[in-house]
């Protein structure tokens, strides 16, 4: 399969990026100032990502629509309102993760953004259950640029106006140059910021009119450190097919009606786990000395039981150590639990931790 | 002291008697991005020519370092343990990574002057 580039990729190029396939794509993994800057710049300034690889798809219908949808994704879709964004997922039929996700309600339906890795399949997944009553897009012709950071919002003003009312998780069209766009105030970073959806032909303009006015690129390696420091999950790695949203420590994205009604996919296996039959949970981890544990290492009990596997890890620049989150036993899962992980054939002391380990500031 | 030498696994060495300084490459760690995290060897121990001999890991990934020389580690610079991110500052000066009472000499034979490595790195990126 040939890789595939963003409308960006030469605008990266000349700010100086390093790109990596990934998901497909040749992507910026990080600029000429590197990981730790980039990552400090999105906490403090404002930093700007091009998440175009990932899927935008639009499924247009009405309250049928909603009927149908929610047989596979967990949330209630009924009662969303307006340009409100919920947190959400694709389960299968064992109550496990096809894809995460963000539905947002607009006028025409519903706006779906999917992992890039998933997006293809995601895309046969919802056709097959809506069985052709409604028109499915998967957009090629757009971006996505997230503008993330304290400084996201007062910067994005001067460029579009109006975007400063938006509430956290909550989007609504704009214009720029006269043109249609939609903004939601949303993100991966743990910071206040936006996802900006627009034409791949205008995307460039909005890009270097970013950068002159002090934001700063940055790159997937500053994206996973920002995600994990603020405890989110990355598909494919703390949560994937095999994983139950439960288990995965999801119970909030499923709305309380589905929770106790179900109808939809997997629900015997997310009802179960709701019940009493849980036996793991995703938790933070948090090494004590400086070493980092990566995915795939083990996770043992003071007395030297395996008790589970980290699923990420890696050293978060704002917590200034080392930081890693995982699955464990259930009744390893409380915070303050002392547990060791084995990193190169030896085992080093470690804290199961409040997720997240950096305390996001979202404006509400 | 004596010129630097360079290996094919991105190592800097100079000598000092019979003792040789080892660290890695300014190339080497520009390629590795941030350093956040460095292991290096216990004093005493001894090492094989091309074994490991250190980790560095980076935001990204971990990385081994081996060592161009066989020999006994005499020394190591706890400063980069307790400061990775000094490997990035200045990797062929303050961050040296150990020392080793040379074994063999004919070793250093081996290494590449640092014209030789500029083009090798420049040929083999990573």
């Amino acid at each position: 399969m040939e890789i595939e580039k963003t409308a960006l990729y030469d605008y990266h190029k000349s700010l100086g990026a390093k790109f990596v396939p990934f998901a497909g794509y040749e992507m910026p993994v990080q600029y000429s100032s590197g990981i730790v800057d980039e990552h400090k710049i999105t906490r403090n300034g404002a930093g700007m990502f091009d998440v175009s690889h990932m899927g935008q798809l639009l499924i247009q219908g009405n309250e049928s629509l909603a009927t149908e949808l929610e047989k596979i994704i967990p949330i209630d879709l009924k009662k969303i309102q307006l340009n409100q964004s919920k947190y959400s997922f694709l389960t299968n039929e064992e109550g496990g993760i096809y894809d995460d996700l963000i539905v947002t309600k607009v006028e025409k339906g519903f706006n779906i953004i999917l992992n890039a890795a998933c997006k293809n399949n995601d895309f046969k997944i919802i056709s097959s259950s809506l069985k052709n009553k409604f028109k499915i897009t998967l957009h090629k012709n757009l971006s996505l640029i997230a503008l993330q950071g304290p400084k996201s919002s007062q910067i994005l003003e001067k460029i579009i106006n109006g975007i400063s009312s938006l509430k956290f998780m909550n989007g609504n069209k704009f214009y720029y140059k006269g043109k249609d766009v939609y903004i939601t105030r949303s993100g991966y970073t743990g910071e206040d910021g936006f996802e900006i959806s627009i034409s791949n032909e205008f995307v460039e303009d909005l890009a270097k009119e970013l950068i002159s006015q002090g934001v700063k690129p940055i790159g997937l390696g500053a994206r996973d450190t920002l995600r994990l420091e603020a405890g989110l999950c990355l598909y494919g790695h703390d949560i994937n097919e095999s994983t139950s949203p439960i288990e995965a420590n999801l119970k909030w994205a499923i709305s309380k009606r589905r929770r106790e009604e179900g109808g939809f996919v997997g629900y015997k296996k997310i009802k179960s786990d709701l019940n009493g039959s849980l036996n793991r949970l995703r938790v933070g981890i948090k090494p004590e000395g400086k070493i980092i544990a990566r995915e795939g290492v083990k996770i043992f009990s003071e007395d030297g039981k395996e008790i589970g596997s980290i699923t990420s890890g890696t050293f978060g620049p704002s917590v200034n150590g080392p930081i890693a989150m995982g699955y464990v036993k259930l009744n390893f899962s409380k915070p303050g639990t002392k547990v060791s992980l084995e990193v190169r054939g030896k085992k080093h002391e470690a804290k199961v931790s409040e997720l997240p380990f950096y305390k996001k500031s979202y404006v509400r | 002291m004596s010129e630097k030498k360079y290996s094919k696994q991105h190592e800097w060495v100079t000598i000092e008697g019979d003792v040789a300084t080892i660290g890695i490459t300014t190339h080497a760690a520009e390629m590795l991005g941030d350093v956040v995290f460095v292991e290096l060897p216990e004093k005493g121990k001894n090492v094989e020519k091309e074994g490991q001999a250190g980790v560095v890991e980076s935001t990204k990934a971990a990385s081994d370092v081996y060592t161009p020389i066989t020999g006994e580690i005499t020394d190591t610079n706890q400063s980069i343990v307790d400061d990775p991110g000094s490997v990035n500052k200045d990797p062929e000066g303050a961050a040296w990574f150990f020392k080793i009472k040379i074994k063999n000499k004919s070793e250093l034979d081996q290494l590449m002057s640092k014209a030789d490595y500029d083009k090798f790195a420049k040929e083999n990126p990573n």
